[in-house]
């Protein structure tokens, strides 16, 4: 990216800095010169507000961060002091708790629109994984930023999912240990916690945006016909199907973030708490070791994972195979692009069985969810085993369906309206 | 295309079916909670609410995360009348709501009158509103009494001169193995108090709202600054949609 | 391409757009720098402190905190008072003009308070913040620290830090290490010796 000739300005400021930083060949090759495909549709905003909402979370988590006391006398009363006695305090902190969901609900569409598009597909399978190794790492900080209130269900959702570990043969017992620094939840838990919900964390999450977004400009965007803008290019050597990412998609991303901002300010000035999903009730109690909530359930955009981790029965005298499909629930996402062999990347050009399957998919998934937030009786566990089943079915089938459903022909330019 | 569509609302049927979650609600006493009718716009309500609380609980309850200044800012009570008629211990105004309550009172009540911040929130104005209506008379209770809502609570009736005395009501019914057994299907009135019903149904529900407006006290003033948000921001998705829609002209 | 790109338009809805976003920008951004300013627990610790002076002698002091900060109020005789107006030419500002005070302890005169027979003043030194101790006994050369206060010492506080000395009005002496007299803040009575301090939002208003 070494900066051309004529983009070293002779004149003023910016020919200052370009002559001592690629800041105009940057410019240009990241976005008023990066050519996007022009088909992008609804799912192609999910990639940019997701963005957006990582910076509302740093920028509200630092300020958080000020008032807020990271030790288990004084977490709790500095979040109700934040609430009442910092100005605006409650906004901050309505727009954290908003965001951490908000983020949920985008990078679940997110990862959608690959499975609809063919978007983790060769050349974009080291995209795809450091998209599942961002998924990793922010359910790592959902869960953590969880536990800093010291509500009653941060201290019972640490509790369980810490022991979760405990499950693991030989080195289970030392390791839940290791990872609460105490022989229970305690201080040390919530200290230790709270560096990595701050710095480390956050730093990570930074770090793979950045080399997601370079593993994207690499090979350049997918769409939704799936197929290869580069393959048709003009004379002037940008691809015919391309626009320039500035100021097309500047300026429709921006229509973007202003509706999402209408959702998402909806939310925080009138129903901040979305029924008990986004802020639940026993939270606003503190943390009693001696009393567990009467109905544990981690956050909604857990729950899909932990049900799975309930349906799954103990074998053997140990509980270790439910955590093993926890975590297996996960690691198969990152096997995607190599279990996908369907020669057409779009669900538009597939076939039936990959529709039924997407959407057995979908189903299956919010099932689980609703069955991880509910107490495990009447036909939810039932539910929930089922729908383990087609969770995994759906991937772990996908190189025979894919390979044996139909195709519709392809073709050479992108389609719809635009 | 719109395969699309349909797919989404397949999708979200199950959610939709099952989502009205309350998780901490469901696992309440018997029977459903009684509807408070609680506004935290109503601003007299929220002051007869205040005057009930610091006069009949507030020797027990703390609200530790209200300051009084901040109660009578919002509440719209002048200075001079909360500390003459509101105030009753050593606290300043700018101090939280403390209980004279010492911190052994579990030993007197076999469990420490909660502090009631944000109880509210925890539990609901509803609940709140219901459990102050449902104590009934219980000798097996240290108190004699005993609370439909909470069974098993060690809270004496501290209310009972102004509502009087109820009655459990019992039902028969079958539980889960098929046996049939008594269950408690409501309370009825047994001796009169002080108050009407209907009296007594606006003195709860005015403490109801107060501790709903306790547990955030910003919420009206949030809500209201919400409807100048989501216009403020309705106005500019107009501007940008505008500006997009010029631009993609270029684009065919 | 069909139509010609109107650009003019095009700079119009830009404009209108940019200037919209930065209000909705300028509207989010105070928020986050209110929430700087201090907050309603700041300003109940940083609240008014009332002090019952009625059990001090004449020429005894005590000491409250207030806003963190120490605070003298020291009970003076009439003898003391009366000749506050005599060492005028030994003070760097007598007057209080450089120094910092409310306006009606300033307009007070040597006294330099509102009610001249208890002196209140922040026991913080204007030179580098130490506490300085009390030395109230007129021509009393050696009551503190084995220093030398002087002949004819007026009685006042002492600095034993660097040395800086200030009169019973806490009126700094000339060639002392401390610049300014001693700060008073703002107070006030509320019976005959119940002393209110910090009853201002800005006590410091010289």
């Amino acid at each position: 990216m070494a900066a051309a000739p004529e983009s070293a300005d002779s004149k003023g400021l910016i020919g200052w800095i370009d002559r001592r930083f690629p800041l105009t060949a940057l410019w240009r090759s990241q976005v008023s010169e990066y050519y996007a495909p022009k088909n992008f549709n609804f799912w192609y905003y999910m990639g940019s507000l997701a963005l957006f909402v990582l910076v509302n979370q740093l920028v509200t988590g630092i300020f958080l961060t000020m008032n807020y006391n990271p030790s288990a006398a004084g977490a709790f009363a500095s979040v109700e002091y934040i609430m009442r006695d910092v100005n605006w305090g409650w906004l901050i902190r309505y727009l954290h708790s908003t965001g951490a969901s908000a983020f949920f609900i985008l990078v679940y569409l997110h990862m959608f629109r690959s499975l609809l598009y063919g978007s983790h597909r060769k050349p974009r399978e080291l995209l795809w994984i450091f998209g599942c190794l961002l998924f990793l790492v922010l359910m790592a900080e959902g869960f953590m930023g969880y536990v800093l209130p010291w509500g009653n269900m941060s201290y019972w959702g640490a509790q369980v999912i810490v022991s979760l570990f405990g499950s693991l043969p030989v080195i289970g017992g030392g390791l839940v240990d290791w990872i609460r620094g105490d022989y229970v939840i305690a201080d040390a838990t919530l200290n230790r916690f709270f560096a990595l919900h701050v710095a480390a964390l956050p730093l990570a999450l930074v770090f793979l945006v950045i080399a997601h977004l370079m593993a994207l400009h690499e090979v350049g965007s997918n769409n939704p016909d799936g197929i290869e803008i580069k393959k048709h290019k003009g004379p002037d050597g940008h691809p015919l199907d391309g626009i320039p990412f500035h100021p097309y998609y500047t300026v429709k991303d921006l229509m973007g973030v202003m509706f999402f901002l209408v959702l998402f300010c909806g939310v925080i000035f009138f129903a901040p708490t979305f029924g008990g999903l986004f802020l639940e009730s026993p939270n606003f109690g503190p943390a009693n070791p001696l009393q567990t909530p009467p109905h544990i359930a981690p956050v909604w955009y857990f729950t899909p994972f932990y049900a799975m981790l309930r349906a799954v029965p103990s074998f053997a005298g140990t509980q270790v195979w439910g955590v093993l499909v926890l975590g297996a629930s996960v690691l198969v996402l990152f096997f995607v692009p190599w279990l996908d062999r369907s020669p057409v990347a779009s669900i538009r050009y597939r076939g039936p069985i990959y529709k039924l399957m997407l959407a057995i998919f979908v189903v299956a998934f919010i099932t689980l969810g609703v069955c991880g937030l509910r107490p495990p009786a009447g036909i939810y566990p039932m539910l929930a085993k089922v729908c383990t089943i087609l969770y995994f079915a759906f991937f772990l089938l996908m190189p025979w369906y894919t390979r044996f459903d139909s195709v519709k022909p392809v073709p050479e330019r992108v389609t719809g309206h635009v | 295309m719109y395969k699309r569509w349909i797919l989404i609302a397949v999708a979200l049927l199950p959610a939709a079916i099952a989502v009205p979650v309350r998780p901490a609600l469901a696992e309440e006493g018997e029977g459903a909670l009684l509807r408070s009718g609680a506004d935290i716009n109503d601003t007299e309500s929220l002051q007869r609410g205040a005057r009930n609380f610091m006069n009949y609980c507030s020797g027990c309850h703390s609200l530790t995360y209200l300051r009084y200044n901040r109660m009578a800012e919002d509440l719209k009570i002048p200075e001079s009348e909360l500390t003459a008629n509101l105030m009753f211990t050593s606290n300043k105004v700018f101090d939280g709501i403390n209980s004279a309550m010492p911190q052994d009172a579990a030993d007197w009540f076999g469990k420490q009158p909660p502090d009631l911040s944000l109880m509210a929130r925890e539990r609901g104005v509803d609940y709140i509103y219901s459990y102050m209506k449902g104590f009934y008379v219980d000798n097996t209770r240290p108190w004699g009494v005993n609370n439909m809502y909470l069974p098993g609570a060690s809270m004496p009736h501290v209310l009972v001169e102004l509502q009087g005395l109820q009655k459990p009501v019992f039902k028969n019914e079958p539980d889960a193995s098929g046996s049939a057994h008594m269950v408690l299907a409501g309370v009825a009135p047994l001796t009169p108090g002080t108050m009407s019903p209907q009296e007594y149904d606006v003195f709860v529900r005015d403490i109801a709202n107060f501790l709903d407006y306790a547990g955030e006290p910003v919420k009206a003033k949030r809500q209201s600054l919400g409807v100048f948000v989501t216009l403020f921001l309705l106005v500019g998705f107009v501007f940008a949609y505008l500006l997009k829609k010029e631009y993609w002209k270029d684009v065919h | 391409m069909n139509e010609e790109v109107d650009h003019s338009r095009r700079r119009l809805l830009t404009a209108a757009t940019a200037g919209f976003g930065a209000v909705g920008v300028a509207f989010a951004a105070v928020p986050f720098i209110s929430s700087w300013q201090p907050s309603a627990r700041a300003k109940a610790l940083g609240a008014p402190v009332s002090v019952d002076a009625s059990k001090l002698e004449e020429g005894q002091m005590l000491k409250v905190v207030w806003r963190g900060q120490p605070v003298f109020v020291v009970r003076r005789s009439k003898a003391v008072v009366e000749q506050l107006g005599n060492h005028n030419d030994l003070l760097a500002d007598p007057n209080s003009d450089d120094s910092l005070q409310p306006v009606y302890i300033k307009d007070s005169g040597p006294a330099r308070a509102r009610n001249p027979e208890y002196w209140v003043g922040l026991a913080v030194c204007t030179h580098l913040g130490c506490s300085p101790l009390g030395a109230f006994e007129p021509n009393n050369a050696f009551q503190v620290a084995g220093s030398d206060l002087g002949q004819n010492w007026p009685g006042g506080f002492y600095c034993p830090c660097h040395g800086s000395k200030y009169d019973i009005s806490g009126r700094v002496f000339k060639s002392m290490p401390a610049p300014k007299n001693l700060t008073v803040p703002s107070y006030t009575f509320s019976g005959d010796a119940r002393i209110v301090i910090g009853t201002d939002e800005n006590p410091k208003t010289a």
